[in-house]
């Protein structure tokens, strides 16, 4: 069996089982922890409201810190859009996710595609730097931090490798990139990566709790 | 043409032209990866050479092999070349039949010892002797006593080269490659379902020119001619760049020749000279005719997956196993859910006394 065997068939496969497994563990697990009656007598009915009204207040930079966070807040914003273009519109992933899902949506250009992996690896790469140097930051950064910036850059550095056939054999690089992305899903539901599915929900959860509390969120 | 025959005089008695042999010479240097200057010295190594004496094994194959350098097209410099060598044994091809054929096999053998070419199109089933058999010998015996004094061997097709489709799964005969048995000759593998016939005569007129093999891949194949994957060459690769994809055989993208990367086209990851030396003295190659490559030149390509199935699709499993690792998440999620409720009661409780 070669690498690339190995990656896109069984390496994949554990990867996928210990992803979905994970997730499920730590969704059903957090829903399950909220199921529970509040006795309290609310102070406003439309909680909803107020969850959604959290979810984007908290997608914004506070009034408060806005000059201080400035650089965290625009480069969060860019490595995030430039990783989804880069992982949702490529055309060899499209075809990757309809496999498992059954569905598929339109692509965009390999060019752009490009474009965009080299934009999120940068910025990437300037976020650790400024979390490895910056001493708040460093702080309170601990080895999740590290190890989920890590699992995340090796495969768009892969990425890109393979896609330009650079530096070894394509199906080489391609099966590096595949276990790298691998070693991300099984990475995913232990770490911070689960921030991913995670954030909105909690912002929501939070916002509907302070809702029906009176709070302004 | 006599054993004792040049093959210059050879080719001049058949009426190849000095220009057309140079061209030849000149095709061969590239092909070989030789610069321009050399293609004298090929002219003149091919012109003073001596014809090889080759035996050639047939085991466990579909002939595809034989039937792509015999009748991939007329006659030209190229098949002149394999003329020129001294084809002493071929079961398909050759005239004698039985004891005379098997007579002309250890003929060869005993007047060649040590300087013959031993090609090899199929492979060895080692499960049970009688799987295949030529005139009453296995194929395993066979091998090993013809690769005993060879010069080398030229494992022709995917099936000598790496198992094939005989290997594939379940591997009904218990299918091995050349490699797999002969581990102290050099072997050449020129893989391909079938292999492309001037990659066959190119190796035989680098053999020629030289006497030595050539150059080999990780694979043990001539790195000339499997040195570059098909995708890097394929002259569809500008349409894969822009996005612009076949979805069906008889859309439009394929009737504009868009790449076919999602009808299962293994390119990227299968070396071999298809995109450049084609087919049928130069016609076409798979993807021009619209399929996409099958990745046949390389390993296990039979269990690699559909192939119409894209590259990138992967051999992830099946629905019902994702499922059955969700429902194990769901279940322990909520069994930790009630235990860190179990556990908080019992904190409480014992707060409150």
């Amino acid at each position: 069996m070669t690498l690339l065997e190995f990656a896109s068939g069984p390496g994949l496969q554990w990867a996928l089982w210990i992803f979905v497994f994970g997730i499920t563990w730590r969704v059903v697990g957090a829903v399950f922890l909220l199921a529970r009656k509040d006795l309290s007598k609310p102070r406003h009915r439309n909680t909803v409201r107020a969850g959604l009204g959290a979810v984007l207040s908290r997608s914004t930079p506070a009034h408060a810190f806005e000059k201080k966070i400035r650089f965290q807040h625009f480069t969060g914003y860019a490595w995030h859009f430039a990783l989804f273009i880069s992982v949702l519109f490529f055309a060899p992933h499209i075809l990757f996710f309809k496999s498992v899902l059954g569905f598929s949506w339109p692509h965009l250009p390999n060019t752009i595609i490009m474009v965009t992996a080299i934009i999120a690896t940068a910025v990437l790469i300037a976020l650790l730097v400024r979390r490895a140097t910056h001493p708040v930051q460093r702080f309170i950064s601990n080895a999740d931090d590290y190890i989920s910036i890590f699992v995340v850059l090796v495969p768009l550095v892969t990425g890109i490798l393979a896609f330009a056939h650079f530096g070894a054999r394509y199906e080489t690089l391609l099966a590096i990139h595949l276990l790298s992305v691998e070693a991300m899903m099984i990475w995913f539901p232990f770490g911070k990566l689960m921030h991913t599915i995670m954030t909105m929900p909690a912002r929501f959860q939070a916002g509907t709790a302070f809702g029906r509390r009176g709070v302004k969120a | 043409m006599r054993n004792d025959q040049f093959l210059g005089e050879y080719l001049r008695m058949q009426g190849v032209s000095r220009r057309g042999f140079l061209k030849f010479c000149s095709a061969t240097a590239s092909l070989m990866a030789l610069p321009p200057s050399a293609v004298g010295q090929v002219a003149e190594a091919l012109a003073t050479a001596r014809r090889p004496s080759v035996i050639w094994l047939s085991f466990q194959e579909c002939t595809g092999c034989t039937e792509s350098l015999t009748r991939s097209h007329a006659p030209t410099v190229e098949s002149l070349i394999f003329d020129a060598i001294s084809l002493d044994y071929h079961h398909t091809l050759q005239a004698a039949s039985g004891y005379g054929a098997e007579e002309a096999r250890m003929a060869a053998m005993e007047e060649n010892a040590g300087k013959y070419l031993l090609v090899v199109d199929g492979s060895i089933p080692l499960g049970n002797p009688g799987f295949s058999t030529i005139a009453g010998i296995s194929n395993l015996d066979m091998l090993k006593e013809t690769a005993e004094n060879a010069f080398a061997i030229i494992a022709v097709g995917t099936c000598a080269a790496f198992g094939g489709l005989p290997r594939a799964n379940p591997n009904p005969t218990g299918a091995v490659s050349v490699s797999d048995i002969i581990t102290d000759k050099p072997i050449i593998n020129v893989s391909g379902c079938p292999p492309i016939p001037v990659v066959i005569t190119g190796v035989l007129a680098h053999f020629l020119t030289f006497g030595t093999i050539p150059e080999l891949d990780a694979l043990g194949r001539p790195a000339a001619f499997f040195g570059q994957n098909i995708h890097d060459r394929c002259y569809r690769r500008p349409f894969y760049e822009r996005g612009q994809f076949a979805e069906t055989f008889d859309d439009e993208g394929a009737r504009k020749g868009w790449c076919l990367y999602k009808l299962g086209c293994k390119g990227p990851t299968t070396y071999n000279a298809c995109a450049t030396l084609k087919w049928n003295g130069g016609t076409s190659f798979p993807i021009q005719s619209g399929h996409g490559c099958l990745g046949c030149s390389e390993p296990n390509f039979w269990d690699k997956g559909g192939f119409y199935d894209p590259l990138s699709a992967g051999m992830w499993g099946s629905r019902d196993a994702l499922l059955g690792a969700a429902a194990a998440g769901a279940a322990l999620g909520v069994g930790s859910a009630l235990a860190a409720r179990s556990r908080k009661k019992k904190a409480q409780a014992a707060e409150e006394v």
